[in-house]
C-alpha cells in the first residue's frame, strides 16, 4: 500500500511541472502589448513600464520562467493589481468557501446519484429505472448556472423560502450555511448527480452478471448482501475512478455558480479578475485549482487501491 | 424415497422470437449418496437444469413452464425466494466452472466461506473461523489459518476451486450440484478435484449432481448417467450400462469422441453439424438432422424414452439396431 | 461475462445466430430502432431547423430594438417575449441557435482533424506515445471549463478565441480515446498481416487503423458537441463569448440576468433552447455508442 501511495505521489510529479508551465506559458499568449491593455488608452509610457514590471514582463522569457518557478516554490504567484493583494493570499482566503460548498454538492451527488444508479440496475427496464435515467438524462444536459437562475426565481422570488444569494460561514451558523448553500449546492450537484447515476447504472448491471455474484445467490446469501456486499464494492471500484472526474465538473462549476449565487469563493475570485483582466489572478486562481485538483486525483487513485486487493497487493 | 426427483421440467426463455424451451420435459430422480452424470454439448439445457433446481435462474428472461422439483419430498418450484435461500448452502451446495471468477476478487476467502456459516447458523466469529480452517484443511489446502487472509487472486486455479468446494460444503449440503468443475482447469489438477469431490461424497453422505461435456469425467465419478440433447433427455442408464450398450445415436457419437483425459479440447469432432437453434427445432427427433442412422420415421414425431433394459431408457426408436451392432 | 453467456445455455443461441459483421445498413437500422437515439435526431433536426430556418421564423431582426416594446411577456405576436430593449427574444434565440451550432461544429470538426491525428500518431509511434501522452495529462489535468476560460480570457473576447479556446481544452479528451482505439487495433491479427507484408505506415495507417477506429470517435464527437455548446454557453454567460450585442444563448441570459425578477422568460427561454440542443446531442451519443462501440454495446 505504501508503494502504491509513493508511485501515484511520484507519477503526478511530471504532471505539476507541465500543469504549472502550461500555466505561465498562457500569460504569454495575450495578444498584443498587455501594459497598453491593462493601463488604458490614455496611459503614460512611464504608467504602462510600471506594469510590465509588476508582471515581470521587462525580463527575457527564460528569466520570467525562472522566477515563476522560484515564485511557485515559496508561494508567490504574484500580486493582483486589482485587489491590491497577493494572489496566494486572495485565494486560500476564499478556498473555504468553495470548498464547504463544492463538499455539500458532492455528498448530494454522491447519495443521488448513487442511489438512483443501484435501484435503476436494480429495477432494469422497469419504469423506476426508466425515469431515473430521464432524470439522469435531463441532468447531464441542463447548464447550472440557468438551473440556479431558474431556482432563484422560483424558490426565492416567487416563493420567499430561500435567500437569492450570498453566503453564511458554517461556523458562524450552521442553519444559515443550509439556507445559503442548498440552492447553489443543488444547482452545483445535478450534472453530476446525472453522471454518477448513468455510470453506476452500467457498473452495476456489468457486476450483477459476474459469476461472482451468482456464487453468492448459491451460498444462499439474502439479497441486501449480494447486492449491498458482493455486488456494490466490485461496482465501487470503477466508480471510484469517476469521483475525480466529478470533483473536477463540481469545481469547474463552483465557478459559475458562485457568480450566479454572489457566493465570495475562489470562483467569484476568479470571474470578477477576468472581468478586470487581473491576469495574476487569473493565472493563480487556474494553477491552485488545478494542483488541489491534481492532489484529489492521487487520493482517489489511492482510495481504488485500496478497493481492490489486486491492486494492493501487486502495487498495480 | 429418492432425494431429489424432477418430474417433467420445462424451462422457458424470452427471446426475440417468441418463447423458446431450453430444457423440455426432464425427469430424473436423484438418491441420497448417488452421483448423476448429466452430459450433453453446451447450450444442451445441463446447465439451465441445475440452475432451475437452484432457483438462479435469471426471471426474466427465464420462467418455468411446468413440472415439479421434489427435494426431500417439498416442492421446490413452489419456494419463494426466502424459502430458497435456506435451501441454497445447508440443502444444496453448487460449484462451478470457472474458479478465477466465482470466487468475490475483493473479498478474503476466509471472509467468503464463513458469511456463509454466519448466515445460515448464525454461530459467533470464532466459530465461523474454526469451521472455515477445517474445511479448507478437508478439501487439502494447506495452512489453512494463512490462507484464510488470502485473497483469490493469490492462489491457482486448483486452490480457488478447492475453496469454492469448501465454500459450497462448509453447511454440509444433501446435494452438491458440480457444473463443469475441472473443464478450466489443467489435466492433473482435474484428476485430483475429481478424487477429493468423490472422498468427499463417502465422507459427507451427500449425492453429487455433475454436470460435464466430457464422458470420461462422467466415467471416472458417476453411477448413473443422463445424456441431454437440446434441452431434451435422450439416453439415461447406469454408468456400465451405458458404456456396455449406448442405445442412442447420439450417446455413441459421444462415447467415440472420447479423447483421453489428457486432451478434451476436441471434444465431440466425431458428431457432424451443431445444436439446432431452439427457436426452429426439428419437428420430430432433435438429434435427426445430425443423424447416422436416421429414418423417415424419425421426423413424424418426438420419440419418447423408452425402457431399453431396467433402469435403461433411450428416446431413438432404432435402440433395438443399435445394441445389435 | 463469458459465463453469463453459459448461464443461459440455450437461450443466447439465438443471439447469436446474428450476423457477426455489421454493414453500414445494419448500423442504419439499428440506430434507427434504437429509442433514444430516434428522440435525439429528432430534437436535433428541431434545433437545426429552427437555426437554418431563422429568418423565416423570425422575420423581425435580433437586434432591432423597440423601446415601446420593452419586457412583453411570451404572447401570440411575440412568443418568447421581449427585452429590455424590446428586442424579440424569438429572434434573439433563434438566431443564437446559429452561433451555438456554428461553434459547435467548429470545435467538432477540429477535434475529428487533430484529435484523431495526434491521437493516432501517439497510439502508432511507440515513441512518440510517452511524450504525447504527458502533455495530454497536464492538459487534461486542469478542469475543462476553467481551462477554457483561462484561454479565453486571455486571448480575449470573440467567436475565433472562443473555438480555439474550446478546441485547445478537448483536442487531448479526443486524442486519448482516439489513441486506446488505434493501440487495440494496432495488435489485431489483420495489420500484423499488412506490417509484415511490408505495407508502409501510412497506408496502415489509413487503410486499416483510422477506419477501424472511427466508432469510439464519432461518439466522442457527438459527447463533445454536447460539451462545446454547453461550455460556450457558460463562457459567453460569463462574459468571454462574442461581444453583445450579437445574440448567444449564454449573453443573453446574461444580460437577461438583472431582470430575471419581472422578466423570467428572458432568461428561461434560451436556457430551456440549449437544455434541449445539449440532451439532443447526449441522446444521440447514447444511441451512437450502444450501436457502434461493442465493447459497450452489453450495456443496454
Amino acid at each position: 500500500m505504501g508503494r502504491v501511495i509513493f508511485n501515484r505521489i511520484a507519477g503526478a510529479v511530471p504532471v505539476i511541472l507541465l500543469v504549472t508551465l502550461i500555466t505561465f506559458g498562457l500569460m504569454r499568449l495575450i495578444p498584443g502589448d498587455v501594459s497598453a491593455a491593462l493601463g488604458g488608452i490614455s496611459s503614460t509610457p512611464a504608467e504602462r513600464e510600471a506594469i510590465r514590471k509588476n508582471l515581470g514582463l521587462d525580463e527575457p522569457a527564460h528569466v520570467q520562467l525562472f522566477k515563476w518557478y522560484g515564485g511557485l516554490v515559496r508561494g508567490d504567484l504574484g500580486r493582483s493589481h486589482f485587489l491590491g493583494k497577493d494572489v496566494t493570499q486572495a485565494t486560500f482566503e476564499r478556498l473555504p468557501v468553495t470548498v464547504s460548498l463544492s463538499a455539500y454538492s458532492l455528498v448530494l451527488t454522491l447519495l443521488f446519484g448513487l442511489l438512483s444508479g443501484i435501484v435503476a440496475a436494480l429495477r432494469q427496464n422497469t419504469w423506476v429505472d426508466q425515469a431515473a435515467m430521464m432524470f439522469a438524462m435531463i441532468g447531464v444536459s441542463m447548464p447550472n448556472f440557468w438551473l440556479g437562475l431558474m431556482m432563484i426565481v422560483l424558490f426565492s422570488v416567487h416563493l420567499g423560502w430561500l435567500p437569492t444569494g450570498g453566503y453564511v460561514p458554517f461556523t458562524q451558523d450552521p442553519v444559515g450555511w443550509l439556507r445559503s448553500c442548498t440552492m447553489p449546492a443543488i444547482s452545483l450537484a445535478m450534472l453530476q448527480i446525472g453522471l454518477l447515476a448513468r455510470i453506476t447504472r452500467s457498473t452495476m448491471l456489468e457486476v450483477l452478471r459476474q459469476d461472482y455474484v451468482r456464487t453468492a445467490r448459491a451460498k444462499g446469501l439474502p439479497n441486501y448482501l449480494v447486492v449491498g456486499k458482493h455486488a456494490l464494492a466490485n461496482a465501487l471500484i470503477p466508480i471510484v475512478t469517476v469521483i475525480g472526474i466529478v470533483v473536477s465538473l463540481l469545481i469547474s462549476g463552483a465557478v459559475v455558480t458562485e457568480t450566479v449565487f454572489s457566493i465570495p469563493g475562489v470562483g467569484q475570485l476568479l470571474t470578477s479578475a477576468i472581468l478586470n483582466r487581473d491576469y495574476p489572478m487569473i493565472q493563480g486562481g487556474l494553477l491552485y485549482i488545478t494542483l488541489l485538483l491534481v492532489g484529489i486525483n492521487i487520493l482517489v487513485d489511492v482510495a481504488y487501491a485500496w478497493l481492490d486487493p489486486r491492486v494492493r497487493y501487486d502495487g498495480g | 424415497m429418492s432425494l431429489l426427483s424432477v418430474r417433467n421440467l420445462q424451462v422457458l426463455f424470452a427471446t426475440e422470437n417468441g418463447e423458446v424451451a431450453a430444457v423440455d420435459d426432464i425427469t430424473f430422480d436423484l438418491a441420497e449418496g448417488e452421483v448423476l452424470g448429466i452430459v450433453g454439448e453446451s447450450g444442451s439445457g445441463k446447465s439451465v437444469t441445475a440452475l432451475s433446481i437452484m432457483g438462479l435462474l435469471p426471471r426474466p428472461p427465464a420462467r418455468i413452464g411446468r413440472g415439479s422439483v421434489m427435494f426431500e419430498g417439498e416442492n421446490l418450484l413452489t419456494y419463494g425466494e426466502r424459502a430458497m435461500r435456506r435451501i441454497r448452502g445447508p440443502g444444496i451446495g453448487m460449484i462451478f466452472q470457472e474458479p478465477m471468477t466465482s470466487l468475490n476478487p475483493v473479498f478474503t476467502i476466509g471472509d467468503q466461506i464463513m458469511e456463509t456459516v454466519r448466515v445460515h447458523e448464525g454461530v459467533g466469529k470464532a466459530a465461523q473461523r474454526d469451521r472455515a480452517i477445517q474445511m479448507l484443511a478437508r478439501v487439502g489446502i494447506a495452512l489453512p489459518e494463512r490462507r484464510l487472509d488470502d485473497y483469490p487472486h493469490q492462489l491457482s486455479g486448483g486452490m480457488r476451486q478447492r475453496v469454492m468446494i469448501a465454500m459450497a460444503l462448509i453447511c454440509r449440503p444433501k446435494l452438491l450440484i458440480a457444473d463443469e468443475p475441472t473443464t478450466a482447469l489443467d489435466v492433473t489438477i482435474q484428476q485430483q478435484i475429481l478424487e477429493l469431490l468423490l472422498d468427499l461424497r463417502d465422507e459427507f453422505r451427500m449425492a453429487i449432481m455433475i454436470i460435464t461435456h466430457n464422458m470420461g469425467v462422467v466415467a471416472e465419478m458417476a453411477d448413473r448417467v443422463i445424456v441431454m440433447y437440446a434441452g431434451k433427455i435422450v439416453e439415461q442408464a447406469p454408468i456400465g450400462a451405458l458404456f456396455r450398450q449406448p442405445s442412442h445415436p447420439y450417446t455413441r457419437g459421444l462415447l467415440d469422441s472420447i479423447p483421453s483425459l489428457a486432451d478434451d479440447r476436441e471434444r465431440l469432432k466425431t458428431i457432424p453439424g451443431t445444436l439446432p437453434n431452439p427457436s426452429a427445432l426439428p419437428p420430430g427427433c432433435r438429434f435427426e438432422p445430425r443423424c447416422a442412422w436416421r429414418v423417415a420415421a424419425c421426423i413424424a414425431s418426438v420419440p419418447p424414452l423408452v425402457a431399453v433394459e431396467p433402469e435403461h431408457h433411450s428416446a431413438c426408436i432404432r435402440h433395438g439396431e443399435l445394441a445389435a451392432r | 461475462m463469458a459465463d453469463s453467456v453459459a448461464m443461459l445455455d440455450g437461450a443466447p443461441q439465438i443471439a447469436a445466430a446474428a450476423p457477426g459483421r455489421s454493414t453500414r445498413w445494419d448500423v442504419a437500422r439499428r440506430l434507427w430502432r434504437h429509442r433514444s437515439f430516434r428522440f435525439g435526431l429528432g430534437l436535433f433536426a428541431i434545433v437545426i431547423a429552427a437555426a437554418a430556418f431563422a429568418p423565416w421564423i423570425s422575420p423581425i431582426e435580433p437586434n432591432k430594438l423597440a423601446m415601446r416594446a420593452r419586457f412583453l411577456p411570451p404572447s401570440w405576436d411575440h412568443l418568447f417575449g421581449t427585452d429590455n430593449f424590446g428586442r424579440s427574444q424569438l429572434a434573439r434565440v433563434v438566431y443564437g441557435a446559429q452561433l451555438s451550432l456554428m461553434i459547435g461544429t467548429a470545435v467538432v470538426v477540429i477535434n475529428a482533424v487533430f484529435g484523431a491525428l495526434i491521437g493516432a500518431l501517439a497510439g502508432y509511434f511507440r515513441q512518440l506515445d510517452n511524450m504525447v501522452m504527458r502533455v495530454n495529462d497536464a492538459v487534461m489535468a486542469f478542469p475543462a471549463v476553467l481551462l477554457a476560460i483561462g484561454v479565453a480570457a486571455v486571448l480575449g473576447r470573440s467567436t475565433p478565441n472562443m473555438i480555439l479556446a474550446l478546441s485547445v481544452v478537448y483536442i487531448p479528451r479526443t486524442a486519448r480515446i482516439v489513441r486506446s482505439s488505434v493501440i487495440v487495433v494496432r495488435q489485431m491479427e489483420y495489420v500484423q498481416a499488412a506490417v509484415a507484408a511490408g505495407a508502409g505506415h501510412w497506408r496502415i495507417l489509413r487503410r486499416h487503423i483510422l477506419p477501424n477506429s472511427m466508432a469510439p470517435l464519432m461518439v466522442q464527437l457527438s459527447f463533445l458537441f454536447a460539451y462545446a455548446v454547453l461550455t460556450e454557453a457558460t463562457l459567453s454567460f460569463l462574459g468571454l463569448g462574442a461581444e453583445p450585442p450579437t445574440p448567444t444563448w449564454g449573453n443573453i441570459m446574461a444580460e437577461g440576468r438583472q431582470y430575471m425578477r419581472e422578466a423570467p422568460w428572458i432568461i428561461a427561454i434560451p436556457g430551456a433552447a440549449l437544455a434541449i440542443t445539449v440532451m439532443a446531442l447526449n441522446l444521440l451519443g447514447d444511441g451512437l455508442r450502444d450501436v457502434l462501440d461493442p465493447r459497450l454495446r452489453v450495456q443496454q
